[in-house]
């Protein structure tokens, strides 16, 4: 039996108005080479300066990881010739990263497991090359450089991840925390959340690490973990036959689902890194670290426990509820004006989940406000609408946008509460359904049921249901 | 030491082609170079944190500011070579 060690390299664009070293936007898209200027093309003579909002932004993503912050560290440069690079190096942190020693928690099988953080550190983000037609055959790369100089933060986890499972729900967790500091996107479709892996496989239960590949190429979740099941497989196979694993990058091939190699690690890598001489260290103290800890939003752990503790909600719901900030922003402002938060809860991940996903819509777009929601909620209690009918309205109002109790009006949706209307169509039922009658006073307990939705059939869903039943029962007996 | 692999090793790293009296030329010359270096290495740093800047500054910011951008035109004045408003370079993988 084998198990797998999985690493997590992960990069995140931060979402500051200008980029890393020079006042460039950084805004996605844009025609090519447009957004750029001397300083990120690396023309001679230039001065790279940091901007100071990325610095407080990876100061506060280290303490939502619960890292040690550096009271000290410094730029350098990473030497390699790629066309992406306009200087032929990238200005990253080499043996002084800003924050070390870092750990969040995912949920797993077995119940929660920490997962360590080895560091944090700030780069520039390369350009982007455009092929035209087939990358094997084309002679030549386009380049566009308005993606270098974008300010990324790389995080690097410990190799604490067992399991394609647990190598996803990380890098979710890493997302929905990153999202809830409020400095980056995190959209994997436009390359604000990137990963690569560092995966090996060892007997079950050893200390020994196996040889590892990294792994690139995954562009979204579901690519992150087939591409880590496939690899575990492939490095298995390879050991169970008798063969060793080769130390290399592979990249991730989506259509045909498996991994590639691109090139030996043995000779490559010799990034001759050394201290950048056109940038200052930087020295981070105590009062900067407390000012940013101050801008923290309730970090999804402390929501999830107090959405447990004060609203008496599942474990799952609460985690469900606080994946995202504005799921949770929005179920609270829900909550607000209607304060029952199970009802409120059932609603949300129900009716409006469904709805939202069928839609394809995030549910900053939804267009029920919460103030909505409540309105139908209370329309429910006060014995307005029923429960059933409230379903429909609440698909209309997602539809039409428009208020519960105007939809209930228009459409004559009013709950029919009047005993002698409710009496005289039980009477009519009664009189039209004579073998159901026969069975149920025969003991046939569920022909009852069947009366009931003929009664709720005739008035359109309209008839208290609760009065429905007690008027057959009594008219049965 | 300098060895001749080192010099081959370091111009394949920075792509530059050298003939063999080049390399055997800098091989001799940058061995000179950190032979003359090598002096330093005689002195006593125990106590003496690693320099990561020669000037005594620290934290020098600017502000998220977003100004003016380079004329396209003037972007790929000095590219070698171009297609619509890119780079173009030779194919590299």
């Amino acid at each position: 039996m084998y198990e797998a060690v999985i690493g997590l390299e992960v990069h995140v664009e931060l979402k500051t108005r200008s980029k890393i070293f020079c006042s460039s936007t950084t805004e996605f898209g844009g025609e090519p080479n447009t957004h750029v200027c001397p300083v990120c093309l690396g023309l001679p003579g230039v001065l790279p300066v940091v901007n100071r909002e990325v610095v407080d932004y990876a100061i506060r993503v280290a303490l939502a990881l619960n890292c040690q912050i550096a009271r000290f560290c410094k730029f350098d440069r990473k030497n390699y010739y790629y066309p992406d690079l306009p200087k032929n190096y990238q200005i990253s942190q080499y043996d002084l990263p800003l924050a070390q020693n870092g750990y969040l928690e995912i949920e797993t099988e077995n119940g929660p497991k920490r997962v360590g953080i080895t560091r944090i550190h700030m780069e520039e983000d390369a350009g982007k090359l455009v092929h035209q037609g087939n990358i094997a055959t084309t002679p030549y790369s386009l380049v566009d450089y308005n993606r270098t100089g974008v300010p990324l933060l790389e995080i690097v986890s410990e190799p604490d991840l067992r399991s394609p499972e647990e190598a996803r729900a990380y890098l979710e967790k890493l997302r929905t925390i990153i999202q809830y500091t409020g400095v980056s996107d995190c959209k994997m479709e436009e390359g604000s959340l990137r990963c690569d892996a560092n995966v090996s496989v060892r007997p079950a239960g050893g200390d020994a690490l196996g040889t590892k590949t990294e792994i690139k190429n995954m562009n979204s979740f579901r690519a992150l973990h087939r591409a880590l099941a496939y690899e575990i497989e492939r490095q298995i196979a390879v050991l169970t036959e008798g063969g060793r694993v080769v130390q290399e990058t592979r990249a991730w091939d989506e259509d045909r689902g498996v991994t590639v190699s691109m090139r030996s690690k043995e000779e490559a890598h010799d990034y001759r890194y050394f201290p950048d001489p056109d940038l200052v260290p930087l020295v981070i103290d105590e009062a900067w670290i407390e000012k940013v800890r101050t801008t923290l939003p309730e970090l999804p752990d402390a929501r999830r426990k107090r959405y447990m503790e004060d609203f008496g909600l599942s474990r799952y719901d609460a985690t469900v509820l606080t994946s995202s900030k504005e799921l949770g922003d929005y179920f609270e402002a829900c909550v607000a004006a209607y304060p029952h938060p199970k009802t409120v809860a059932n609603w949300v991940m129900g009716e409006l989940a469904r709805l939202l996903n069928a839609h394809n819509m995030d549910i900053i777009a939804s267009p029920v406000a919460p103030a909505q929601l409540a309105a139908l909620l209370r329309l429910i209690d006060d014995g307005t609408i029923s429960g059933k009918i409230a379903k429909t309205v609440f698909e209309d109002m997602f539809t039409t946008r428009k208020d519960p109790a105007t939809i209930v009006r228009e459409k004559g949706l009013v709950q029919i509460t009047d005993v002698d209307a409710i009496a005289a169509v039980v009477d009519e039922v009664i009189n039209a359904n004579p073998k159901s009658v026969q069975d149920y006073k025969a003991g046939k307990e569920k022909a009852l049921g069947f009366l009931v939705g003929q009664v709720m059939k005739a008035t359109r869903g309209k008839a208290n249901p609760a009065l429905v039943n007690k008027l057959l029962k009594e008219k049965l007996n | 030491m300098i060895t001749r692999a080192d010099v081959e090793h370091g111009a394949l790293l920075a792509r530059l082609e050298l003939n063999e009296e080049e390399k055997e030329l800098y091989t001799r010359q940058l061995g000179k170079i950190l032979e003359y270096a090598a002096v330093l290495q005689q002195l006593d740093t125990t106590d003496i944190p690693p320099t990561a800047h020669v000037l005594p500054l620290y934290n020098v910011f600017r502000e998220d500011r977003v100004s003016g951008h380079l004329p396209v035109e003037e972007v790929l004045a000095n590219a070698p070579d171009r297609e619509g408003n890119y780079f173009r370079v030779p194919r590299i993988i």
